[in-house]
């Protein structure tokens, strides 16, 4: 094979840090779904006003001009948004692969159609599950009917059938009949998350953390259907980091790869970031991205691992996990500089033990909040 | 096996293109990127479903001069298939 390789191209001068790889859209808080395990922050209600649609063009082109090739677009639900097939086609012409995550309500034959005329390469479907109507997928029938509807619809156009569900408390007992329906649906990716508790998640995370013996069931569960199942359908099962006790490195690094921009148009080194306190969020009509991604302080400021505290710089692991998740750190100690408490070895780590000692109790009964402009304006916080 | 006259070409699940800013060959997929070497990029480059495996390497090693290339393309699409890179047509 060495045949085939041609002298390397003349090295290039110290260059720069590379620019971000991926850029998120996050076009809108508006959902019409309610789900108690939203990350989006609690007091979504108070964000400014939507950007535009020229705003988010000029964000997609600087971004490519910068080196990214991934641009995803989610939301609340992006598809409430009617310029999406106007983004898609652009950041397709410019050479993006672009990946739609939505709950799938809004997805017309019309709007698919579009959607596919515009290049989209990819959908996510999310299966939402702890809505106000219904607590587990089972007995919502209406949501599995509206999934299987347009799951229908986007095989027929063509697009693979990839579907995320988020695991928790109250619907990780029926992982087996999950997966058989997404067998049925004909999905070929399902991406089975743990909550993540951020947001809407994290209020209700004593309601939604399943227990140590619920969590080995759906891993077997799991184990059951990938034997069966094979090359048929992938199931990727994201351990959720409190159990496993391994500190994430947060979007491969804060200011590494990935930025995302709120609908109102702050840019982000993670999805969740705009919960950190005292930190400026350079908004995306005011700075260029260029400026934002290399010199802003916000992006700088957890980049690498020189700001990381005594626990972690002395620890082997910190190129690894660059001390795990920032807006964890934040919820759960008060500072987004200390190390992250799912850590072991975090001084903090009680946090975790105790939340895990909560789960395991059989009188767990938290009313789940469910995420709505009201419940966020009355809530009027972060978390 | 490879099946005789099936031809491989890239899986659906991922885009196949030359990305400038890095200097490379990548196959896209929701939330990755594969960047690919030289040599892999040339070989994938012709699995666009119309060329059989013989008919991939006659043209490989016409481009860069060279004999002798079958096992390490098959190897190679062996590894691409595992991965989900590819898949074949019909023979
Ligand atoms: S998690 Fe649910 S409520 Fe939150 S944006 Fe997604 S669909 Fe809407
Ligand atoms: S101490 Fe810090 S660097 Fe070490 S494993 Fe824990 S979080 Fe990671």
């Amino acid at each position: 094979m060495d045949t085939l390789l041609v002298p390397p191209e003349a090295l290039q001068p110290a260059a720069r840090r590379p620019g971000p790889l991926w850029l998120l859209a996050e076009v809108t808080y508006r959902c019409p779904l309610h789900c108690a395990f939203c990350y989006n922050p609690v007091d979504f209600a108070a964000a400014g006003p939507e950007l535009s649609t020229d705003d988010w063009l000029s964000v997609i082109r600087q971004a490519r001009t910068m080196g990214a090739a991934q641009f995803g677009i989610s939301g609340g639900e992006p598809l409430l948004r009617d310029d999406i097939e106007i983004l898609v086609a652009e950041a397709r012409r410019l050479g993006f692969y672009t990946n739609l995550i939505t709950s799938g309500v809004g997805l017309t034959e019309a709007r698919l159609a579009a959607l596919k005329e515009a290049g989209l390469d990819h959908i996510q479907l999310s299966f939402q599950d702890a809505t106000r109507e219904a607590n587990d997928l089972i007995t919502n029938t209406r949501t599995f009917d509206l999934k299987r509807k347009v799951a229908a619809l986007t095989k027929a156009a063509g697009y693979p059938t990839v579907i995320n569900c988020v695991l928790h408390r109250s619907n990780i007992d029926h992982l087996d009949r999950i997966i058989e329906m997404a067998a049925e649906i004909g999905a070929e990716y399902l991406e089975l998350a743990n909550t993540q508790y951020h947001g809407w998640a994290f209020l209700n995370r004593e309601a939604l953390m399943p227990s140590a013996a619920q969590l080995a069931e759906a891993e077997a569960v799991t184990e059951r259907w990938r034997q069966k199942l094979g090359k048929k359908m992938r199931i990727l099962f994201v351990t959720p980091d409190y159990q496993s006790k391994k500190p994430k490195k947060c979007m491969n690094g804060w200011g590494e790869v990935f930025l995302s921009v709120t609908p109102d148009g702050l840019a982000l080194p993670c999805h969740t970031a705009r919960m950190l306190p005292g930190l400026d969020f350079p908004d995306v009509r005011e700075h260029a991205l260029d400026w934002i991604w290399h010199d802003s302080p916000l992006f700088n400021r957890f980049r690498g691992t020189a700001w990381l505290p005594d626990t972690c710089q002395s620890c082997e692991d910190k190129d690894k996990d660059h001390g795990g998740c920032r807006c964890q750190a934040f919820m759960l100690t008060g500072n987004a500089g200390a190390t992250d408490p799912v850590c072991p070895k975090s001084p903090d780590h009680a946090l975790i033990e105790a939340t895990l000692a909560s789960a395991e109790r059989q009188d767990n009964c938290h009313p789940l909040v469910f995420r709505d402009p009201k419940a966020s304006k009355a809530l009027g916080r972060a978390f | 096996m490879i099946p005789a006259g099936a031809c491989p070409r890239i899986n659906r699940l991922f885009r196949f293109q030359w990305e400038p800013a890095q200097q490379a060959h990548v196959l896209l997929y929701p939330e990755g990127m594969v960047k690919l070497n030289q040599s892999a990029g040339e070989i994938l480059k012709r699995c666009d479903g119309n060329r059989d495996l013989p008919a991939i390497v006659a043209d490989l090693e016409a481009s860069f001069n060279a004999t002798g290339l079958t096992p390490d393309v098959e190897a190679f699409l062996a590894m691409a298939e595992e991965q989900n890179w590819i898949d074949w047509t019909e023979a």
